[in-house]
Order: C-alpha cells, then sequence, then structure tokens
C-alpha cells in the first residue's frame, strides 16, 4: 500500500457573497515510501492547501487522503508523531526560546527515547552546523539558521514522511545548496519520503526524481523530470561565438533564436543529439567557441500551463 | 487525557522559565494585575460606606459574592485565558504549527505563553474570599457546597471562556464579544443578583449560566431562601451547569476545528 493516497480530493473555500473557489479540485495521486516528490505548479495553485490535508490541518470538502493508513484529520495527533513538516514561511519553534530547549520540548512531547533523540540532534546539529546556535533564541536566528533549526525540529522523531513547504524561501544559494544535500542524504541514509513544494526549480532538479505539477488546484502532470521536459516541449540550446559576425547560421535540424554580433543561439529539440549539429556548424563556419544550453524548467511549465 | 495534562505542565513550565529572565517586569505585572483587579471590590466597599446593605445583602454577604465569582473567573483566566489570543495564532500561522504537533491542540494553545502572573487575580479573590468566610456560619455541608462552588464555578468560567473563544474559527474578530460575556458575567454577578430586574437573573441562570458560578450555592451557604422565588435545588445543581457547560464547549471547539480554514500560503 502507498504510503500517502490521494483520491479525487477537493476542497473548497466559501468568501461571503461569492462562489465557493475550490483550491484544490478532483486531484488524485499516491507517494510510495522512500520517494522524493517534488510538488510544484503557480501561485495559489493548492500546493500548500494540499499539504494542509496531508498533515490534517484542513478537512477535505470531498475525496479522500489516506497517510500511513489513517485520515489524517481524523487522527491528527496520532499521525503528527509518523511526520515531520517544516513551514518555509513560519517557524515551528517557540520564538522566544533558545533552539536547545525548543528541541528539549520536542523530545518531550514526541515521546522520542532518549538516546536516540541524543543521536539524531548530534547528527543534524552536525550536518546543518547548528553547534553554535543552540543557545540562542529564535527570534535571533536569521532566515537560513532557523530554517535549519526547524528541519532538525522536523526531524528529531524519526519520521517517516517529511513536507517541506518551501524550504529554500529566502535563502542564499550557499545554504539552499547545503539543504539540498542534507536532504539528499536523509533520504539515502534513512528512507525518509520527501514530499517539498516549491518555487526554485533547481530543488526539484537537484533532488526529486518525480513531478507532480499543480494548476487550479489540479495535477496537469505526474511522473519524471524528464518527461516532463518532453511533454513541455523543451529545447536545447546551442550557444555559437563565431570568430566574425555573419548572417543567421543555417544548418539542418536546428534554428536560429537570437543574433548578438558573433554570439548566435540556435535551438534544438531537448531528445535529439547535439553532435550533428555542432558538426555542421563547426564545418561551414569559423567558431571561436560552443556550448549547450539544458533546457530551462520554468520554460517548460509554463508551456505547460499554457494548454 | 494524563498526557495532555503533562505536556500542558511541560510546555507550560518552559514559559514560566522564559518570562522568570526578567524578575522586575514579572512583579510588576502581577503586582499591577491584583491591584486592578482589587479596585471593583474597593468600589464596593466605597457604597458601603454609605449604605448598610445592597439589594439586602450586608457587606459580609456581598463580599462573598464576589469572592465567589472572583475566584471562578480567576482560575477560569489563570487556567485557559490564553485561548483569547485564538484569533492572532490563527492570524499568524501558529495554529498550523501548532497542529503538526503530537499534543491536543487546545493543550497547545492554552499552554503557549502561559503567564503566573495571572495568579495575581486569584490571590486577590483569595484574599477578600478569606475575609468574607469569617462573617458565614459555617457548618459541614455549607463547605461543601462552598468547595463544590469554587470548583463548579471555575470550571463553568473555563468553558465560557473556551467555547466563546472558539467563534475566532469563523470570525476571527470576535475576542471583544466574548468578553462581554465572561468578563461582564463576572462584573454582574460582584453583586446580588436582587438589585438586578428578574429578566436578568433568568438570563444568567438558563441563557449564560454564570448565576451557578455564585448566586445560587452562595444563598444555600449564606442561609437565605431565594428571593425571586425560584426553588430551592437550583442551589445544588452548579456541578450539573458545570457539566452541560463543558460537553458544549468540548462541541463548539471540535466544530471550529473541524471548521479551520487555515491562512493563505
Amino acid at each position: 500500500m502507498a504510503l500517502i493516497e490521494v483520491s479525487h480530493l477537493t476542497r473548497t473555500f466559501r468568501v461571503r457573497g461569492r462562489p465557493a473557489v475550490a483550491a484544490v479540485d478532483d486531484l488524485s495521486f499516491a507517494v510510495e515510501p522512500g520517494e522524493m516528490v517534488g510538488y510544484i505548479g503557480p501561485n495559489g495553485a493548492g500546493k500548500s492547501t494540499t499539504i494542509k490535508m496531508l498533515t490534517g490541518i484542513l478537512v477535505p470538502t470531498s475525496g479522500s487522503v489516506r497517510v500511513a493508513g489513517v485520515d489524517p484529520s481524523r487522527k491528527r495527533t496520532q499521525l503528527a508523531r509518523r511526520i515531520g513538516v517544516v513551514f518555509g514561511q513560519r517557524t515551528t519553534l517557540w520564538w522566544d526560546l533558545p533552539l536547545r530547549d525548543s528541541f528539549d520540548l520536542l523530545q518531550k512531547i514526541y515521546r522520542t527515547d532518549p538516546a536516540r533523540h541524543r543521536h539524531n540532534l548530534e547528527e543534524f546539529v552536525e550536518l546543518l552546523a547548528l553547534g553554535d546556535l543552540l543557545d540562542t533564541p529564535v527570534r535571533q536566528l536569521s532566515l537560513g539558521q532557523r530554517m535549519r533549526g526547524d528541519i532538525t525540529a522536523a526531524l528529531l522523531h524519526d519520521p517517516e514522511i517529511l513536507y517541506l513547504d518551501e524550504p529554500t524561501i529566502g535563502l542564499d544559494v550557499v545554504s539552499k545548496g547545503r539543504l539540498r544535500d542534507f536532504l539528499r542524504t536523509l533520504n539515502a541514509e534513512r528512507g525518509t519520503t520527501l514530499l517539498l513544494t516549491t518555487h526554485d526549480l533547481q530543488d526539484i532538479e537537484a533532488l526529486c526524481r518525480r513531478v507532480i505539477v499543480i494548476d487550479h488546484g489540479t495535477a496537469v502532470y505526474d511522473g519524471t523530470l524528464a518527461g516532463l521536459h518532453q511533454q513541455g516541449g523543451s529545447t536545447r540550446t546551442l550557444v555559437v561565438d563565431l570568430v566574425d559576425e555573419a548572417p543567421p547560421i543555417s544548418v539542418p535540424g536546428a534554428t536560429v533564436r537570437r543574433v548578438e554580433g558573433p554570439r548566435q543561439w540556435l535551438s534544438f529539440p531537448a531528445d535529439s543529439s547535439a553532435a550533428p549539429i555542432v558538426g555542421a556548424v563547426v564545418a561551414a563556419y569559423d567558431v571561436a567557441d560552443l556550448s549547450v544550453q539544458e533546457p530551462d524548467i520554468e520554460d517548460v511549465i509554463r508551456e505547460l500551463y499554457s494548454r | 487525557m494524563v498526557d495532555a495534562l503533562v505536556d500542558f505542565g511541560r510546555i507550560a513550565r518552559l514559559w514560566v522559565r522564559a518570562s522568570m529572565a526578567y524578575p522586575a517586569s514579572f512583579w510588576m505585572l502581577t503586582f499591577g494585575s491584583f491591584v486592578m483587579t482589587g479596585l471593583d471590590f474597593a468600589a464596593i466597599l466605597v457604597i458601603f460606606g454609605r449604605v448598610d446593605a445592597i439589594g439586602g445583602f450586608s457587606l459580609g454577604e456581598v463580599a462573598f459574592l464576589y469572592a465567589g465569582t472572583g475566584l471562578g473567573i480567576a482560575f477560569g483566566d489563570f487556567v485557559v485565558g490564553r485561548v483569547e489570543r485564538l484569533g492572532s495564532m490563527i492570524r499568524l500561522g501558529r495554529l498550523d504549527t501548532m497542529m503538526t504537533k503530537p499534543v491536543p491542540l487546545l493543550v497547545q494553545v492554552l499552554a503557549d505563553e502561559f503567564a503566573l502572573r495571572r495568579l495575581a487575580r486569584i490571590a486577590q479573590a483569595g484574599a477578600v474570599f478569606a475575609w468574607a468566610a469569617t462573617t458565614v456560619d459555617w457548618n459541614l455541608s455549607r463547605v461543601a457546597v462552598t468547595v463544590g462552588m469554587v470548583v463548579c464555578g471555575s470550571l463553568i468560567f473555563c468553558g465560557l471562556f473556551v467555547m466563546l473563544a472558539s467563534i475566532q474559527f469563523w470570525t476571527a474578530d470576535s475576542a471583544e464579544a466574548a468578553n462581554a460575556f465572561t468578563y461582564g458575567g463576572n462584573a454582574l454577578t460582584q453583586y446580588p443578583l436582587t438589585v438586578y430586574p428578574s429578566e436578568v437573573v433568568k438570563v444568567l441562570t438558563f441563557v449564560v449560566p454564570i448565576a451557578f458560578v455564585n448566586w445560587y450555592p452562595a444563598l444555600y451557604v449564606l442561609g437565605r431562601s431565594d428571593p425571586f422565588g425560584l426553588p430551592g435545588w437550583l442551589q445544588f445543581v452548579s456541578p450539573v451547569a458545570a457539566a452541560v457547560v463543558l460537553a458544549a464547549t468540548a462541541l463548539v471547539w471540535r466544530t471550529g476545528v473541524r471548521h479551520y480554514r487555515s491562512t493563505g500560503s
């Protein structure tokens, strides 16, 4: 049985005087143990609403959710021991308390085995470089530091599933990279199932083999990242630096998108090889340099939405 | 249930420790609260400087009534006072994060930023009670009814605080309206109900049953027959009133939680 089962899930919100709006509309998917799933979509697509139903915060209007075999909204506190949740925009830590106190309290309210708690804490403090921050009140932490604290807090009780809602929002490039490494390690070594919503498609490229794209509350794509490129009709780009300025290059299998002095951008289908095109260009022109750009997933998704 | 109480204690203790980091601030707030709540009783003393009785009740008897409702609301405020902040917890998204933790939501709401300075109100009402008790002609059954009065009164106020705060699940800014019932009810019952029209007494008996917090059990303890001619058994049914209020509270709270809409994002 799948660890997360969502079936014909719908949640509507009634705003006074206006017709009900469906934030999530007839959504179905399943996640197996150990998967890392990227859950993406534009603002207001229903990502957070889905996470809130998976954690039991919101009660579905119709359809069903089963997580680890139980209905989250009916067994919320019971399920809480088996999941970890990180909201990028708000902290689950106690604002005025030092990190250490928050972690101690979590050990008690989750009834985590003390030895296990110590072991986990040591490991996460090491991996996330939290050692110097343990005695700092949460309100004095920077966003990146707080996020590391929140992730530790969400994992100390060995959850089977970790939900991350925009975990890298507002983080700098280095912090983002470190966080992605950590999540990859977590999944590989502990087999923790990860479901993350994000705006940052690099999160997805770095972490997730599987992507669910949601728009207007419905899944418009569910599959591999590679498949997403194919379905979105994505293209790769060959950037050619010629020795001299020239009229647009004409070679079979590629079209010129842009010309800027001696530099030209040629696009070709993402699933075809760059080699024959490179060969043709080099044979016909004086080339100073060449590079290939991979397709931009944002464009791919924009393409999907526009259908 | 035991687990929930233990968790309440753990979370509350942490907050108390955090507030004790600023002892001067703690004692000033506590002392201020003690004085502020004491002003109500000072007003009663001023009135008794001019008259011998209010609504047919002597100073000692009015003090007993005052302490009865005062202890009820003070214990209620001490234990569940934080629930007033439910609306802001919803707005700030704190409720979402609480809902992902393995402790009953109400326990987390009540323990959040738990403050010992609320004990000041209990101390003030307790002081008035101690004085009023010296004027009572005690016997065993009156002691029993008095204990029942304080326990049930506290439970009734706990229930009312939580029930009325639950309305914030539907409308986030109803905290002020809720105060009209709780603190307003407390203010009304600081005086003998004989000073009000009988309609007010009926509302306080059958609609918002705050009369069971102090008025009916106090009539028994003070050895008075019901001035409105209502049946004498009402003086013993405060536990029933408390049970009804708590059952209604549980229902409203649960419905509120299932109706919760969270905030955007």
